[in-house]
């Protein structure tokens, strides 16, 4: 139905091309995305202004008129149309009071006009009105833009095409990737079109038998779960042979699909992991190798995850291009801040209460809420925004696992801070004086240490990377006064599993616990799977009370 | 240490004469919200909104021709401080009502305290159910104002066919969902086709669950979620959603918890095209609406501020009591009880908000798309207001209770758990 009006519309074209003088209205931009269709020349008037009609009606029309008026606009064949397409499914097709219908380029402009992509830079004072869009339309659009872009000279965009059409498997873009097949020439995308294809296929049914056993194939060999999502389908289909066919081509995904599901978790757990030894590593050195419980750990945390805020609002303001390393810059910052915090504690507080535990826990107890309700009445009680950079943001494919960036990052992320907090402690002189006084202040204080000085300074230290964590965690997190909270009890127990005073300890503790937790949620649910975690830590302790890798020598209980 | 006595003497005489004053000529009102704690991220809110709605009612010339005078508490998001701050509320500042609670928790701990000292409680937040105390008044939604319709909607303008309900684990979302997966098995969905998870307060590694749930969706039917997860553990659900590359167009969310308070600052990308049930939205284009957001800007002094649900099921809550108070000439909490059901009052979206006899209210049902500037655009809306039901329809327990403080269908005496099979009051026993 729709691809012969398509012809017929191409053909009239055609014709309106040889009579009219061409009117180039369209930038030059536009002319790199040419669509379908015999329309590589310039635009017509008649055309453009068929266009007018359809984008200005757009502003005023239901959803239901909206999704017609976008399926005509594509119909147009006008170089502009994709762009058009795109900005109105991104939310960036606006309209002032006229009616006048522009573009955001960015979120806050510039503009250009949607019809002739004159450029009308900030229209500032002008009030913009967003053409809505919803699901639905949003879903339409989506395979409207890919069927355009499948022709597109520029591969990696037919390349995502290629991928919205499988998604959307809308039968009325079998034409156009049939075409875009034709002329192909990356096999990867001919191999997604390939599928894309068969998805349409078995989904409408819209060949003979053979068709869609060759479509089964396809579906096969890619082994994903939308190609299961494809194929189980057909289960309700009349046809046996199909029917047998799909379902062995099911069976076979399926059974790889659950060595990926291993593998997947494994990885979740690593991931898990890593933000455990996040927010463990700064309460290692000040628990683990100092000896105070600092129930005000996690504070620190929040503080490092405010300090991001406030960095990237100061940058926002100062220097917007900036923005993409704001997360670098928070890293100092965040560790200055916390730090601080932490030296201030521990000169005010701490001090007075070496080798009195339970003082030093009710009092760092209190102290943690004091610090939650002056951040909740300094920064007010919501959450605040912490913008992903664009590097952090999205996932990749590695065969059937799916690997989000900003986890990727924060694995990389802790064992770098893992490795040069080692280092610090191994190969500086600080690092040396704070094993010292650890082991033996007495004597260290006798060589002429200043141990008053080494607290501090260890405690701030241990603080200043609890900041860094929570520069980290404000990324997958909310940065809000509670922060903080839901990390104390965790990095408590990687430390104690992983052994008092012992960093190799904590990341282990912190990587079995994670890959642990993540292997029992798919059966026991969350909530059971962190019982069963629990249980098995108190277990544990039961047999080693020291923890997996436990200091040995005379000076441990000093 | 002789001028710090005296100071502290002639402070405490200061006061003594200013409550004294205070009891002749105004009318308490109290506020029982959370200003500290988790909860204050929601509750701060509704705390300036009651002031704002009785600032307002005293330039109109006050109530009875008295003034209001709020008196708020910080029950600090600690469950049992509610009842206790409750109790202070009714046995020492005699406040003639008060608006307040947030999460069945925290209702559940002053209903004792309310029932025992006969108070009068305005609960202004969507709830569970399952439940009629005649000191009560629910001017948020119950179950079917909210859920049902919104799994009506997805069923048949979306297509859903597949369902996970997935929820924080506490007694909202395990009612809910327990009535939910009542209401799809009478709508013919199948075990197979209904995946049910909870999840701790707070979670945030949700990188398990989502896969989950998108091979919950690969199975050829189209999917959604319907979630019931609370507060903060809400944007790292959503942002592993678009991680993992789960279109709203491919699995729709719709949640219950998620308004336009929580979404206020937070980048709302990963959340766009995802949908939310509520009886109001900030987009809703009312005049009255338009008034109510102008003063609330006016009142904060920040125009940034957004106006949520609760906000105006508080709004609604209050104008009916004021209309009480009118009606029965006082403030006594026995003759307001008596005079609210039948009380109608305007609500926001353009309709009329009615106190029915089991202390529940009628409310349209709105279902609305996050937006990118996290606003709600409505999609879908009922046609009719609906009635508050206190017990469900869907639950083998409580189908055949109805609860009616008017007497009217309960054979005369006032119940809220008439059983209409047996034509007993189950009474007291059996409540909450």
């Amino acid at each position: 139905m729709k691809p012969m009006r398509a012809t017929i519309r191409s053909v009239l074209t055609a014709i309106a091309l040889c009579l009219a003088l061409a009117t180039p209205l369209h930038t030059s931009a536009a002319q790199e995305t040419v669509p379908d269709g015999p329309t590589t020349a310039p635009t017509s008037a008649a055309e453009t202004h068929d266009l007018a009609g359809l984008v200005s009606r757009l502003p005023k029309a239901s959803y239901n008129e909206k999704s017609e008026l976008a399926g005509a606009i594509a119909e147009t064949g006008n170089p502009r149309v994709e762009l058009i397409l795109s900005s109105f499914s991104a939310g960036r097709l606006q309209a002032t009071k006229e009616g006048r219908v522009v573009i955001a380029l960015k979120d806050d402009g510039p503009y250009e006009d949607a019809l002739t992509g004159d450029k009308l830079g900030m229209m500032e004072g002008i009030r913009l009105k967003k053409v809505r869009v919803n699901n639905r339309l949003r879903g339409e659009l989506h395979g409207l833009v890919a069927r355009l872009a499948l022709s597109s000279p520029d591969a990696s965009i037919r390349r995502h095409a290629a991928r919205e059409t499988f998604d959307a498997a809308d039968p009325d873009s079998l034409p156009s990737i049939e075409k875009a097949l034709s002329r192909e020439t990356e096999s990867d995308i001919a191999e997604t079109l390939r599928q894309a294809r068969a998805a349409i296929i078995l989904k409408n049914g819209v060949v003979d038998e053979e068709g869609q056993l060759a479509a089964i194939e396809t579906l096969r060999d890619r082994g994903d779960l939308e190609a299961l999502n494809a194929l189980l389908g057909l289960d309700k289909s009349d046809n046996l042979v199909l029917r047998e066919s799909a379902a062995s081509a099911v069976r076979s995904i399926k059974r790889t699909l659950e060595y990926w599901d291993v593998a997947q978790n494994v990885y979740y757990g690593l991931s898990l992991g890593s933000v455990l030894l996040l927010a463990a590593i700064g309460l290692a050195i000040t628990f683990g190798v100092m000896g105070v419980i600092n129930m005000a750990h996690g504070e620190m945390i929040m503080l490092g995850a405010y300090t991001t805020y406030v960095v990237q609002q100061v940058l926002l303001a100062v220097a917007p291009s900036l923005m993409s390393v704001s997360l670098i810059i928070s890293i100092p910052a965040a560790f200055i801040v916390a730090g601080g915090a932490g030296i201030l504690i521990e000169r005010t507080i701490i001090r007075f209460l070496y080798g009195r535990p339970l003082e030093t826990l009710l009092a760092t107890w209190g102290l943690s809420l004091i610090l939650q309700q002056a951040v909740r009445t300094i920064f007010g009680p919501t959450n605040k925004p912490v913008v992903a950079p664009d590097w952090m943001s999205g996932a990749f494919q590695l065969g059937q696992l799916t690997i989000t960036s900003s986890r990727i990052w924060i694995i990389v992320f802790s064992m770098i801070v893992l490795a040069v907090l080692m280092a610090f402690l191994k190969y500086t002189h600080f690092g040396t004086q704070t094993r010292a006084v650890t082991q033996n202040r007495k004597m260290a204080a006798s060589m002429g240490v200043r141990t008053n000085l080494v607290d501090a300074l260890t405690f701030g230290l241990g603080s200043g990377v609890a900041g860094i964590a929570g520069v980290a965690l404000s990324q997958i997190d909310n940065v809000s006064p509670n922060l903080g909270q839901s990390y104390i009890i965790d990095s408590f127990m990687v430390v104690v599993f992983g052994g008092v005073g012992n960093l190799w300890g904590t990341l282990v503790g912190a990587m079995t616990l994670g890959v642990a937790n993540k292997l029992l949620e798919p059966f026991a649910g969350a909530v059971v799977g962190k019982i069963v975690v629990l249980i098995f830590i108190i277990l544990f302790i039961q047999r080693r009370p020291r923890g997996l890798f436990a200091l040995k020598g005379r000076f441990v209980d000093a | 240490m002789k001028l710090w006595k005296s100071a502290l003497a002639g402070f405490a005489m200061l006061s003594a004469t200013t409550a004294a004053h205070a009891d002749s000529d105004t009318i308490k009102v109290g506020i029982l919200h959370s200003l500290s704690g988790t909860m204050a991220i929601s509750e701060t809110t509704l705390k300036d909104d009651m002031l704002m709605l009785i600032k307002q009612q005293n330039e109109k010339g006050g109530l009875l021709g008295k003034k209001l005078e709020p008196v708020v508490v910080d029950p600090a998001s600690n469950w049992p401080l509610f009842a206790e701050k409750m109790r202070q509320l009714l046995s020492q500042e005699k406040v003639a009502a008060v608006f307040g609670c947030w999460t069945s928790v925290s209702r559940k701990s002053v209903l004792p305290v309310v029932e025992e000292l006969d108070g009068l409680l305005f609960y202004p937040v969507q709830y569970e159910g399952e439940e009629s105390s005649r000191n009560v008044f629910y001017t948020g939604a119950a179950p079917n104002q909210q859920a049902i319709p919104a799994v009506d909607y997805l069923m048949e303008q979306e297509g859903v066919e597949r369902w996970v309900l997935e929820g924080t684990d506490y007694v909202y979302p395990r009612t809910t969902n327990k009535i939910l997966e009542a209401y799809l098995k009478s709508k013919g969905v199948k075990d197979e086709d209904i995946m049910i998870n909870y999840t701790p307060f707070g979670f945030s590694d949700w990188q398990t669950e989502v896969s989950k749930i998108k091979t919950f969706g690969s199975a050829g039917k189209k999917t959604a979620v319907v979630s019931t997860i609370n507060g903060d553990a809400n944007v790292p659900f959503y942002k592993e959603l678009a991680n993992q590359g789960i279109k709203a167009e491919d699995i729709p969310v719709v949640a219950f918890s998620v308004g336009e308070e929580e979404l206020a600052g937070i980048d709302t990308k990963p959340l766009v095209g995802h949908l939310a049930a509520w009886n109001y939205f900030q987009s809703v284009d009312t005049p009255a609406n338009e008034t109510f957001i102008k003063e609330w800007h006016d009142y904060t002094g920040n125009e940034k501020r957004v106006t949520n649900d609760p906000m105006e099921a508080t709004y609604i809550g209050f104008n009916m009591w004021v209309k009480a108070v009118e009606k029965a000439s006082t403030t006594d909490p026995d003759k307001v009880i008596a005079a609210l059901p039948g009380t109608e009052v305007p609500n926001l979206t353009g309709g009329t908000a009615k106190m029915l006899p089991n202390h529940h209210i009628t409310k349209p049902v709105l279902i609305g798309e996050v937006q990118d500037d996290g606003q709600f655009d409505v999609v879908w809306e009922t046609d009719d207001l609906v009635a508050g039901d206190a017990w469900s329809d869907y639950l083998p327990g409580s189908k055949d209770l109805i609860s009616d403080w008017t007497g009217g269908e309960t054979g005369g005496t006032p119940c809220g758990n008439y059983d209409t099979k047996t034509e007993k009051c189950l009474g007291l026993k059996a409540m909450h």
